[in-house]
């Protein structure tokens, strides 16, 4: 029986590669029944957008992801979790973050990726510049209250089970 | 005592500088202290903080409330919220 799950936290400028961190987390194991992902992609914005720049927080970015995992592995039964964001520019179609959530049980690895993708979208020291396709610097990206929103909805309580 | 500042995204590019040292003057005991006084710096500090109740504070590299107490901060980060993910 492995000990208390300790998520693995990467905030890098490369690409990363899914299925390779699906398999890292599931490897040589056979207790997991669910394995969740989520990748979170750059649009194109029907054209208009060229790439987007990911600022971020040295140091923070890594310990604020490290906070919401840590309080998700409290929360969930989870046997794996690790988070991936990028920095840089970043082009349509790559990747920009992904979440990977594995439980015994579904239900406990999609809502840990839910609250991991919800809090990190609020709390992250992240932010977004846009570059569009005529040239443009389109500016940097506003906060969406959906996003708050969709944090808060976490402070209820989560009951810990399976 | 002296007083990192850093500062990210369009705060960043309003006051024209990633971070810079500063000397607390007595009587700045809150966050929100510190953003009235940085406020008055300059029109590039006014410029930038022209609404102080958006931008989010980090002390240490934690989040705080404006009415955080800034004793013991080192390093004390000033950004626009967030839009990662």
């Amino acid at each position: 029986m492995p000990g208390p799950v300790v998520p693995t936290v990467r905030i890098q400028a490369e690409d990363f590669d899914v299925a390779a961190e699906i398999a890292r987390m599931t490897q040589g194991r056979a207790d997991i029944g669910a394995v969740v992902t989520f990748s979170g992609l750059c649009r194109d914005e029907a054209g208009r957008l060229a790439a987007l720049e990911l600022e971020h927080y040295p140091g923070m970015a890594e310990a604020e992801i490290g906070r919401i995992a840590a309080d998700a592995v409290r929360r969930w039964p989870l046997q794996g979790l690790t988070a991936i964001h990028r920095h840089g520019r970043i082009v349509p179609g790559e990747n920009i973050v992904l979440v990977v959530a594995a439980s015994a049980h579904r239900q406990a690895a999609f809502e840990a990726a839910n609250f991991l993708m919800d809090y990190l979208k609020s709390r992250a020291p992240f932010w977004k510049k846009e570059h569009h396709t005529d040239g443009s610097e389109g500016g940097w990206v506003d906060a969406k209250e959906a996003d708050d929103e969709a944090a808060s909805r976490w402070k209820q309580a989560v009951p810990k089970g399976n | 005592m002296s007083t990192r500042l850093i500062y990210f995204a369009w705060v960043r590019e309003r006051i024209g500088k990633p971070e810079e040292d500063v000397e607390l003057p007595a009587g700045i005991e809150t966050v929100a202290d510190l953003l009235r006084w940085l406020k008055s710096r300059g029109e590039e500090y006014e410029h930038a903080l022209q609404y102080p109740d958006v931008i989010r504070v980090a002390i240490n590299q934690e989040h705080v409330e404006h009415g955080e107490k800034l004793s013991g901060a080192r390093e004390i980060a000033l950004f626009p919220p967030m839009t990662g993910g």
